[in-house]
């Protein structure tokens, strides 16, 4: 008898509460932890969209969106993260098919998008401080900084983490543990998306309806 | 160790194995499954941005409603398609976080909309004398 201190039916069912050997933990428990994290910074995010809900009508009588927010460099916006998305959905395909090279490329490609993302961001971000609508401006454009530009700071540092997952894929090889990490960044880098969906809507689409 | 015991533990390893292939398989998604998510929010996308800037209808309330809803149903495909989610991996513990956490995302949202609107309608008028001279 193993166990001789736990009570035990005639089967042995009793037992399979108790994990003494640790034998049932699952081996990806990886992702479960990952994707807590991500709903963690989805409160984070809920918390700044209702900041931004509250004060994106105070404009203390400086511009509203409708004179600052471009639509046309928001829709390019949008669709570089949303061709982003799918090329690093292609890079966790060829992941699956074993092929190092292809996974490599797709991830560049992945990258670029990212990369032409937040220079398009930086852009509006400058020229809106050059005409004078900066965060200190008015509590709307404080609330707009600080949500759009958190938004933009998880796809910066998704791009550090991408380039980091590259040099390590390039140097060791598609290993069970890079694979673990490429999934961790595959659901980071959609979840920026999904999150950039609320921007796009409830910030620019809705401000300039408004 | 008491045989029956070993039994059952190597019934539950086999189980819990199998479970996990299938589960591997499904995380990846497929290239079918992919194409269908982007084209959908290809679209999702488009069109609201489209009923905006064509200023398609001009009831603003009408355009709201519309816009909002495609939002909630991009973010749905993406979740399904992108984020590959479903009731059954990680033994649902993954969609019961998220459950969890719409909960408290509607109850922040809503709650600071509500109260913060309220808190505004019922200040006192004031004006930028009264403003300069506030103690």
């Amino acid at each position: 008898m193993a166990n001789p201190g736990i009570p035990m039916s005639s089967t042995g069912e009793a037992t399979s509460f108790y994990d003494l050997n640790g034998e049932h933990h699952p081996e990806n428990g990886t992702m479960l932890g990952f994707w807590l994290y991500l709903m963690s910074d989805c409160l984070l995010f809920a918390v700044l969209f209702a900041m931004y809900g509250v004060l994106g009508g105070s404009y203390a009588a400086g511009p509203g969106p409708k004179e600052l927010f471009e639509l046309p460099v928001v829709a390019v916006n949008t669709s570089m993260l949303l061709f982003s998305s799918i090329t690093y959905g292609f890079a966790m395909l060829e992941m699956a098919r074993n092929r190092q090279a292809a996974t490599l490329i797709w991830l560049a490609i992945t990258g670029c998008f990212g990369v032409a993302f937040v220079g398009l961001e930086l852009n509006e971000f400058a020229h809106l401080i050059h005409e004078g609508a900066g965060p200190q401006r008015s509590a709307f454009l404080s609330s707009f900084f600080t949500l759009v530009g958190t938004h933009g700071l998880h796809v910066s540092f998704g791009i550090i983490w991408l380039v980091t997952l590259m040099v390590q894929v390039g140097k060791g090889g598609l290993t069970p543990e890079n694979r673990r990490r490429l999934s961790c960044l595959s659901l980071f880098w959609h979840f920026l998306d999904v999150v950039w969906i609320g921007v796009f809507t409830f910030v620019y689409l809705l401000g300039v309806l408004r | 160790m008491n045989p029956v015991h070993k039994g059952h533990d190597d019934r539950l390893v086999h189980s819990h194995d199998h479970g996990e292939g299938g589960g591997h398989e499904a995380n990846h998604g497929s290239f079918k499954g992919y194409m269908t998510g982007f084209l959908m929010s290809v679209v999702l996308t488009a069109i609201p941005f489209w009923l905006v800037m064509a200023k398609v209808f001009d009831d603003k309330q009408a355009t709201t409603i519309i816009i909002v809803g495609f939002a909630v149903v991009q973010i749905v495909v993406h979740m399904i398609y992108f984020l590959h989610m479903n009731t059954s991996s990680e033994g649902g513990w993954n969609m019961l976080a998220l459950i969890f956490t719409m909960v408290l995302v509607v109850i922040t949202l809503s709650g600071s909309l509500w109260v913060m609107y309220h808190m505004n309608a019922n200040m006192m008028p004031m004006s930028a004398h009264d403003m300069r001279n506030v103690p």
